[in-house]
């Protein structure tokens, strides 16, 4: 982060009914970041927004805004006119879609042509143009978030906060309304916070991302580094390294790791000590199955298993394996029945090296082995 | 029958000789009803917002308090507020009783938790997260207020032609608190009660007649209000 911060956070604290729901230690946003924050829910996602927002005072802790505290509801009051947020249910007045983003505007003191000028570009980005005369109770879900998103950005906010904005559309409606928001953001260069649960939806468009659980973050970096090196199994698995291996260390050379799990050898790329207990996580759809080992192939490792259980998911199949340890994997219908996939059907996954992350090592030769 | 009908063309009659009287007393039960409706608006939507806006111990006693207003029998309002307005009475010095104030008065203590309580709940029924929504948008409280307002105005109208039809029809507070004084406290109602007491049912039906009408165009000219610029 080279730019100076635009929002940020300090030992933030937020207590709801004489409880702690939300402690934040640190949190920074440069100019035109997308934050995702996922988590479970009741992890103090939106509990984090609402006081971004400025519509939570915390119990303790500060949050700057270009440096400047928001410590009285005078300050929070102004700093409200500079950020806006979009909620799960689009939240529309009743009228039509032109008076919403209207009315918006208007609580701006943005009125006459300007108005009028500023409601057609912003129905025109999100392609709700033709339907700005149509009654806002008269939408589709999709519809209507389109409209709550372009009610939102027609202010120009210089934060946008987003609280599971497509969780409530089905998911090609999601996935066109995703696409056309992560173009608007790039275009008009806004930063924002996305909170969601889904990890595919965080990896489409934002540039870091945090992950919260029990009203704390976790862990917090750029998109990659949060994605590809996880630093806690829970992390692993919501960022969908869903197959985690406790190994031990039997040889390192070169940056390249021997690791023994449930009986088997494989090969990580990473640093660790001889004899050392690691954790590796591996994703699904770095996992290819085939009925032998292939001799001509670069991954690295070519393990033999058995198919344990095949799982409908969405277009695909999740196939769970069991290779001495679990492993997991997604497969086409194609190829779950041209390699007869079933349950007790002996198979051999291979994953690369690189595909093998390593989540966390023990301390320099442990006794007590990962679990 | 031929009751009903001698009644009905005596009140077209009197309505299309502007008797002074009958005019007078429709003024009246127009202008106190109309007052005791404003007083209660101001008073119960203020409270409705109030509540609904904020969160305090003892909440849940005070909307089952206003729910329970909504109810109060006009002759028991108009029996408290006759002894309190009675010449020794804690507000006797107002020398009120008796006069069409006394009757405002007694009419806005029944229209007030009327529009409060239905008030309320239009109020309630909004979605919780809509005020954070408006406040994110940059509003101010009473820019929110505003737009919460005019988001349940549907219901909150009709909460305004509730405490209206219950005053405008009301006869035991307007009574007891007006005494049904000719020419300053008598009230279409009041004159009904009268005059069918009298065996004048021909003008009882007349009053009673203009009383209809009168409900139904204010209640017209609200539904107006309430159904304008809804888009389809």
């Amino acid at each position: 982060m080279s730019a100076a911060p635009l929002l940020e956070v300090q030992d933030l604290l937020v207590r709801r009914g004489g409880a702690t729901v939300l402690e934040v230690a640190s949190l920074a946003l440069a100019p035109g970041d997308v934050l995702a924050l996922i988590g479970p829910n009741g992890a103090g996602k939106s509990t984090l927004l609402l006081t971004l927002a400025a519509l939570l005072a915390p119990a303790a802790g500060t949050v700057r805004f270009q440096g400047e505290a928001l410590d009285s509801e005078r300050r929070r009051q102004a700093f409200r006119r500079r950020v806006t947020m979009v909620f799960q249910e689009p939240l529309l007045f009743d009228t039509t879609v032109g008076g919403n983003i209207a009315t918006g505007l208007g609580l701006h003191g943005v009125t006459g042509a300007e108005c009028t000028r500023r409601v057609q570009e912003a129905a025109e980005r999100f392609g709700i143009a033709h339907l700005l005369d149509r009654s806002a109770r008269r939408l589709s879900g999709g519809e209507g978030q389109r409209t709550a998103l372009a009610r939102a950005l027609a202010l120009r906010p210089e934060l946008l906060l987003l609280d599971e904005p497509f969780s409530a559309l089905d998911p090609p409606t999601r996935s066109g309304l995703m696409d056309d928001l992560g173009r608007i953001l790039g275009d008009t260069g806004t930063t924002a916070v996305l909170a969601t649960h889904d990890q595919a939806e965080a990896a489409r468009l934002a540039t870091r991302l945090a992950v919260l659980k029990d009203g704390r973050i976790l862990q917090e970096g750029g998109l990659r580094q949060v994605m590809n090196h996880p630093g806690d199994p829970f992390v692993a698995t919501f960022v969908g390294m869903e197959s985690l291996l406790p190994c031990r260390v039997i040889a390192a050379t070169e940056g390249l790791l021997t690791l023994a799990v449930g009986g088997q050898e494989i090969i990580a790329v990473g640093e660790a000590e001889l004899g050392q207990g690691v954790l590796v996580g591996i994703r699904p759809e770095h996992v290819t199955l085939s009925l032998q080992i292939d001799k001509t192939s670069s991954a690295r490792n070519q393990v033999p298993g058995t198919v344990t259980k095949v799982i409908p998911w969405g277009p695909f199949h999740r196939v769970e394996l069991s290779c001495g340890f679990d492993l997991c994997t997604w497969v086409t219908p194609q190829s779950l029945s041209e390699l007869a996939l079933a349950p007790g059907r002996p198979v051999v996954a291979a994953f690369k090296a690189t595909a093998v992350h390593v989540i966390r090592t023990d301390s320099q030769g442990g006794p007590e082995p990962l679990g | 029958m031929d009751l009903i009908w001698e009644g009905l063309r005596q009140a077209l009659a009197l309505l299309l000789a502007l008797d002074p009287e009958v005019l007078g007393i429709t003024l009246l039960s127009l202008k106190v009803s109309g007052l005791a409706t404003l007083i209660s608006v101001v008073l119960g939507l203020g409270a409705a917002v109030a509540v609904a806006l904020n969160e305090f111990p003892g909440k849940r006693v005070v909307i089952a308090l206003m729910n329970t207003g909504m109810g109060l029998p006009p002759v028991v309002v108009g029996l408290f507020v006759t002894v309190l307005l009675w010449r020794n009475g804690p507000f006797g010095f107002l020398g009120i009783l008796y006069t069409p104030a006394a009757i405002i008065l007694a009419q806005a203590v029944i229209a007030t938790p009327i529009i409060a309580g239905l008030g309320l709940a239009a109020l309630q029924h909004l979605p919780p997260a809509l005020r954070l929504q408006i406040l994110s948008l940059g509003a101010t409280r009473s820019q929110m207020i505003w737009l919460l307002l005019k988001e349940a105005r549907l219901p909150l109208l009709a909460a305004v032609m509730a405490g209206f039809g219950g005053v405008i029809s009301e006869v035991g507070a307007s009574i007891m608190v007006g005494g049904n004084l000719k020419g300053s406290t008598r009230v279409l109602t009041t004159a009904t009660v009268m005059e069918t007491s009298r065996g004048n049912f021909e003008v009882a039906f007349a009053l009673s007649f203009i009383l209809l009408v009168l409900a139904f165009s204010v209640n017209a000219l609200l539904t107006h209000l309430q159904q304008r610029g809804r888009p389809r």
